[in-house]
């Protein structure tokens, strides 16, 4: 950004567009946006850490009942990994279609995400049906508690940004790929890859470690 | 779905019907009041829907006022049961309700909407910009924090009161030992103020980092913005771990798992660390941005620069680090061992350097300072002395060995409170006297002032001391009464006269806001106390725009300099252009009352209905994510027009300091 630019930009920034940018980064405010979901990120880490913590303290509490051993089912949750990890995938060749300005691209990347994640979202929930029929619910003990809440609080996400996905490409389709939607979709695509990441952490502390 | 509505309305105690009746009378009375005046619209208008920076500021110290006065008699109450040796005012339930009430309350529903409230007014003043960097989000912060202020209030007159303590230690505070819907309250009305903290935090910083005016560096940046960049930091650094301790208590409550319950595999000690983990840092968050104030304070009537203030900003990033390393001091008794205990007190003590460095640098800059007795500096001066005491009591607490000794004694509780009322409220009061022409465009009394301070800092030191030593002598907190034999008696009653001083004190605080409001000069200059930073180089009160011109910094105390060389606050018509505005939004109000309603379903366990209305909050947030609203521009004429009107009335103002 050379020197007039910037200057023009101190006066008003809101409406000044500086073209020279990537599409989400072309005016201020998308810049502060796109700062402040970093900074919620943060505190998404603080939160999840605590989460982990938590399970980390409780893990090996059965209270007499069932036990990693007992309960996991590795392919299950093989499949449910690829999945996910998949969708991150197709999200960052998204935003890349998104940055080529193909909207076409990016809104069957972005399709193909959400349906990955559904597919995630929709296994995750029949592991959790399977495990209650076992008799491993939340209330049996504190590992199962934690086990719950920790998993449940990731799904949970990952059910929110498929809603919230869902409304941006509704955004897109209305209003074509403009500074806003850009940003927005942007910031689908740092929440989504931070959810990835969670569930790598997940399967390693939680599904990994359990099993051996 | 099991409703018990015998529980729903509390009855049976003269004190808390009289509050129902109370409550029910003030509100007819304000429904009254403002259709008499015809202010609906007025009141939606101009306040429900702002996004404002200054009027949400304002709206956060009204909070603030109110909850210091609930709160407040909270602690009267406290007093006046244990004036003398076996008080009949209040059973045991009722002052265990009350002293959590008292906690809670004024930790989280008064230093936190005085201290943030602060901060929306003046931090943007302060750093040049015209608003914060996310207005809409704003006004949810503070709809939040008031629809969880609001929430927590009614467990008193419906459903009943938490009682397990502020700290609600598990596992007192879980289902087996606390059947009632109390603790919902807490565990429920806390998360959603948190909420609105959060996004305070994460708001500010961005503001902070990206809205600085052109030239303002970091290190040219005010003390109080600096404070309160660094307590935002730590609200979105521990903010998420209250959110989680909150819902693992709610799901252990209402859903029947096993976190922290003594069956199924549970460890109550594992809340008392996840809240501390908070709690410690929201010490420093709550006193953080009150040092700030006192900087601005200090230095604006010593009339000299703050001293040492590299050494400041490094001392507050300490402080910051420091603040998540030590909560294990809160809990030295649990047991963890000499090793854990030993670390736990190092850290603990490594926070007086810091802090003591602070302490250094305000003296010095009163050091061959022209001092202004004004009621804001005399907060100021009291702070340092009585700070101090909290701060040396704080070192003997540290000592894990020693704890063991005080720990759970009203030698702790004086401990605190002379470090939070000094550092926070005394701060609040400093600000609001100092900022106060800001806000409303008069300033508040000072003869009124002083008495306020007088009585107020007489009366907290007549509390609170003979506290110490009614601890060191054996004298456990949270009990509600205490035998002739304890000996007690004596120093109990002087600090319940000590109780109602302060009372009056604070009387005399709202006495002067009705005074001022009605009888002020409004003929002030813009600048009255001839002051440092940019928040004073705009109108009294502040035009809703802030700046006409955005002002370009080049050096520390950027007003002062201005006025100095006479640079740089001038500007031709020309140079003018239209400002970008955001728009007026009644949805994070109507946001909050969705919130507070799922809330309030989900503290009475109907989990169905809760759901239902959470689905709300889901619709608000779809109808914000299709809002593409761009704000207002404000034409140039109009700004021409509110500049000529302020800045040509500086000529005839009546000077109020000498």
């Amino acid at each position: 950004m050379d020197g007039k630019t910037k200057k023009k930009e101190w006066k008003n920034m809101s409406t000044n567009v500086n073209t020279s940018l990537p599409l989400e980064f072309q005016t201020e405010q998308n810049r502060m946006n796109i700062l402040g979901f970093w900074m919620f990120l943060g505190a998404e880490i603080v939160l999840f850490a605590t989460l982990f913590a938590t399970y980390s303290v409780l893990s090996t509490r059965y209270a007499g009942g069932p036990t990693p051993h007992e309960l996991y089912d590795i392919k299950g949750v093989m499949i449910e990994t690829i999945l996910l990890l998949t969708s991150s995938f197709t999200c960052g060749i998204a935003i890349y279609e998104m940055h080529r300005h193909n909207k076409k691209g990016l809104l069957t990347w972005l399709i193909i995400t959400l349906l990955l994640g559904l597919g995630f979202v929709g296994m995750e929930i029949s592991e959790f049906i399977h495990y209650v029929h076992e008799g491993a619910t939340m209330q049996t003990s504190a590992f199962l508690s934690s086990f719950f809440v920790l998993l449940g609080t990731h799904g949970l996400h990952v059910s929110m940004g498929i809603g919230w996905a869902t409304m941006v490409i509704i955004q897109i389709l209305k209003r074509g790929l403009t500074p806003v939607t850009a940003r927005k979709t942007f910031i689908i695509g740092l929440y989504w890859h931070f959810l990835d990441v969670v569930w790598i952490f997940i399967f390693t502390f939680v599904y990994l470690k359990g099993l051996v | 779905m099991g409703i018990k509505w015998d529980r729903f309305f509390i009855t049976g105690d003269p004190l808390i019907l009289g509050s129902q009746i109370a409550i029910l009378l003030t509100m007819i009375g304000i429904v009254v009041l403002v259709s008499y005046l015809k202010k609906w619209k007025w009141l939606w208008t101009e306040w429900l829907t702002t996004v404002d920076h200054k009027r949400i500021g304002i709206m956060y110290i009204l909070v603030g006022v109110l909850m210091f006065f609930r709160g407040g008699i909270d602690g009267l109450l406290m007093k006046a049961q244990t004036a003398t040796p076996d008080g009949q005012l209040l059973d045991a339930q009722h002052y265990n309700e009350v002293f959590t009430t008292h906690g809670v309350v004024m930790i989280l529903f008064m230093a936190m909407p005085f201290l943030i409230g602060i901060m929306n007014v003046i931090v943007p003043l302060q750093i040049g910009a015209r608003d914060v960097a996310f207005p809409q989000l704003n006004a949810l912060s503070f709809w939040l924090t008031f629809s969880g202020a609001m929430l927590f209030n009614i467990s008193f007159v419906i459903g009943g009161s938490p009682d397990a303590g502020w700290t609600a230690y598990f596992p007192l505070a879980g289902k087996e030992f606390s059947p009632g819907i109390g603790n919902n309250f807490y565990a429920v009305a806390i998360q959603i103020a948190g909420i609105g903290t959060l996004m305070t935090g994460i708001n500010f910083i961005v503001t902070i980092l990206k809205m600085r005016a052109k030239g303002m560096t970091l290190m040219k940046m005010p003390m109080f913005s600096w404070t309160s960049f660094v307590t935002s930091i730590i609200i979105a650094a521990s903010f998420p771990i209250l959110t989680v301790a909150l819902a693992l208590m709610t799901f252990d409550r209402i859903f029947g798992t096993h976190f922290f319950t003594l069956s199924g595999g549970g460890m109550d000690m594992m809340w008392v660390n996840l809240f501390w983990l908070w709690g410690h840092p929201e010490v420093y968050i709550v006193v953080l941005p009150a040092f700030g104030m006192f900087s601005e304070v200090i230095s604006t009537f010593s009339r000299k620069t703050l001293f040492g203030y590299k050494s400041m900003v490094g001392s507050i990033v300490g402080i910051a680090i420091l603040s998540m390393l030590v909560w294990v001091h809160h809990f030295f008794t649990m047991g963890a061992g000499p090793g854990v205990n030993s670390i736990f007190s190092i850290t603990t003590m490594m926070i007086a350097i810091p802090t003591g460095v602070k302490m250094f640098n305000w003296l010095f800059t009163m050091r061959k300072g022209r001092i202004q007795f004004t009621t804001a500096m005399l907060w100021a001066l009291a702070f340092v002395p009585c700070f101090l005491i909290g701060g040396i009591t704080g070192v003997m607490l540290a000592m894990g060995a020693a704890d063991y000794q005080y720990h759970n004694t009203l030698f702790l509780v004086a401990h605190f409170h002379y470090v939070l009322i000094p550092g926070v409220v005394f701060a609040v009061f400093a600000g609001l006297y100092y900022w106060w022409p800001k806000m409303f465009g008069h300033m508040l009394n000072e003869k009124l002032g002083k008495l306020h301070f007088w009585l107020f800092v007489i009366g907290f030191n007549m509390t609170f001391m003979p506290m110490f030593f009614l601890g060191l002598n054996g004298a456990v907190r949270r009990a509600y009464t205490y035998s002739a034999e304890s000996g007690f008696g004596p120093l109990m009653l002087v600090s319940a006269i000590g109780a109602g001083i302060l009372a009056i004190g604070f009387a005399f605080f709202c006495y002067n806001i009705y005074w001022s409001a009605r009888y002020a000069d409004r003929n002030i200059s813009s600048d009255p106390w001839d002051a440092r930073t940019l928040e004073w180089a705009t109108a009294s009160p502040v035009q809703f725009y802030n700046f006409a011109k955005i002002p370009e910094v080049t050096s520390l105390d950027a007003f002062w300099y201005m006025k100095k060389k006479n640079k740089g606050l001038k500007f031709s018509n020309d140079e003018l252009e239209e400002i970008h505005m955001p728009s007026n939004s009644g949805l994070p109000f109507i946001m909050s009352i969705v919130f507070g309603i799922s809330g309030f379903l989900l503290v009475f366990e109907w989990k169905i209905a809760a759901l239902v209305a959470a689905l709300g909050i889901l619709i608000c947030l779809a109808i914000r994510s299709f809002d593409y609203n761009d704000g207002y521009h404000v034409p140039v004429d109009e700004i021409k027009e509110i500049e000529y009107g302020w800045q040509n009335k500086e000529k005839g103002v009546e000077k109020h300091v000498n």
